[in-house]
């Protein structure tokens, strides 16, 4: 237990079950970037894949929306510290985008439109734990929040979930990205509260 | 990088607005603040319930002190205790200062813009200062949009600092009412670009406000022809945020 601030009630919203430590619940979807928001029309938005060796794929919107797509619903955690539960998301499970894809790599790093980047292990990204998405809450999801399409890995924070997505390398060894060279913890589990690297 | 909670006396409180308040914090160990940096404040109640909320740094304070700048929001959790109830000689618990990027270091040469929208001012006060204290050559402007002049946060300070000053140029933008003889009205593209450096001289620009301000800004910037990478935005919401 800290420093007791005896003025200090509080609204104990935080008890709720599915809120990690250090989490409070607001209603509101707050806007966190960087810069600028990149404005990508969907007929010049192109997905693209390169794997360790150098091979590579690419999808247009067309091909992409061809792919098996999911209606999720997440909770969202900030690493500010706020808590959105219950969002509902449409998109497709970045298992498709790497389905038979001929792999050793263990870590990806995600790129996006206006230089954005951000790494995960591969095993958070496979296995029905992450989404390229392009719908919220059964609507085209919106340029401050990513659209045309975002990728979502709601088991991270949110910096994780990176904006105007464009791409994925393959890597062999884990690498910093955006966030994560600049004090961001490298993973970045609410659980675990690995905010700061 | 800065991971470790630390016990902070709260050594001075300064009223700002009928809503913002100052808060200076001493820390136990030195630190190091980047202007546009935040902390993270914990508050435990008596029954050991605890509340975590960022807020933007407004003034590094060397060698082991800095001051926060809170607004309340009506229905906060955190922030009206802060700005109503805290005292003198109670203690927080600080994380930090936290954040690498929205930040303006003494060692850049550029010239530096900043457009801020009602305490979207916060962290870029911490800039101003900051550029002052290094007596930095090159030249600074803000840009700040607000409701009324009773609502600037830092009036008088940015007032005397743009008449003394050679290097720092004020702008206000107001959105309700305004002092005789100002125009009234929501910042535009065209005030916006008649205001701001131009892209010519290649500014660092720095903008934070709630988030349709930024986003409108920083659009408006990148049609002026301003490289979307030298426009770093923050909202309050979000990082350096008040809740």
């Amino acid at each position: 237990m800290g420093i007791v601030s005896s003025g200090f009630q509080g609204r104990r919203k935080r008890d709720l079950p599915g809120v990690p430590p250090g989490q409070y619940v607001t209603e509101d979807f707050p806007v966190l970037s960087a810069g600028p928001t990149p404005r990508i029309e969907r007929d010049d938005w192109v997905f693209s894949l390169r794997t360790e060796s150098g091979t590579g794929r690419h999808w247009d919107w067309n091909v992409f929306m061809s792919l098996p797509q999911e209606d999720v619903t997440a909770d969202l955690h900030c690493v500010t510290s706020w808590s959105k539960l219950g969002t509902h998301w449409r998109g497709v499970p970045v298992d498709a985008v790497l389905n038979g894809v001929d792999t050793q790599a263990e870590f990806a790093l995600f790129y996006s439109y206006g230089g954005y980047t951000t790494n995960l292990p591969l095993s958070d990204v496979l296995g029905g734990r992450a989404w390229l998405v392009h719908e919220f809450d059964g609507a085209d999801l919106p340029p401050e929040h990513g659209g045309p399409v975002r990728l979502l890995v709601p088991h991270l924070y949110l910096w994780k979930s990176a904006k105007w997505v464009r791409g994925v390398e393959l890597i062999p060894q884990d690498r910093p990205g955006f966030w994560e060279s600049r004090g961001y913890h490298l993973h970045g589990d609410p659980w675990r509260e690995e905010r700061y690297g | 990088m800065s991971g470790a909670w630390n016990v902070a006396d709260v050594v001075g409180l300064r009223d700002e607005t009928p809503t913002a308040r100052t808060i200076r914090l001493r820390l136990p160990v030195p630190v190091r603040v980047l202007a546009g940096q935040h902390v993270d404040l914990r508050l435990t109640a008596p029954d050991g319930y605890q509340a975590v909320r960022s807020y933007s740094v407004s003034a590094g304070i060397p060698p082991d002190g800095l001051e926060i700048t809170v607004e309340e929001l009506p229905d906060g959790e955190v922030s009206p205790y802060l700005v109503r109830d805290l005292g003198v000689g109670d203690q927080v618990e600080v994380r930090g200062p936290v954040g690498g990027w929205f930040v303006w270091r003494p060692e850049d040469d550029s010239p530096v813009q900043l457009i801020g929208g009602g305490s979207g001012v916060v962290p870029l006060m911490a800039m101003v200062r900051a550029h002052q204290m290094a007596s930095h050559s090159s030249p600074l402007r803000l840009l700040y949009s607000v409701r009324s002049p009773e609502a600037a946060v830092f009036r008088h300070e940015l007032e005397s600092l743009a008449q003394a000053s050679g290097t720092f140029g004020l702008q206000w933008v107001y959105t309700r009412t305004a002092p005789d003889g100002q125009p009234v009205g929501r910042l535009d593209a065209e005030t916006l670009g008649a205001s701001v450096l131009d892209s010519g001289a290649d500014p660092a620009i720095f903008v934070c406000g709630a988030t349709g301000f930024v986003e409108a800004v920083a659009g408006w910037l990148v049609d002026l022809g301003h490289a979307p990478d030298r426009i770093k935005t923050e909202r309050y919401g979000g990082l350096g945020g008040a809740s």
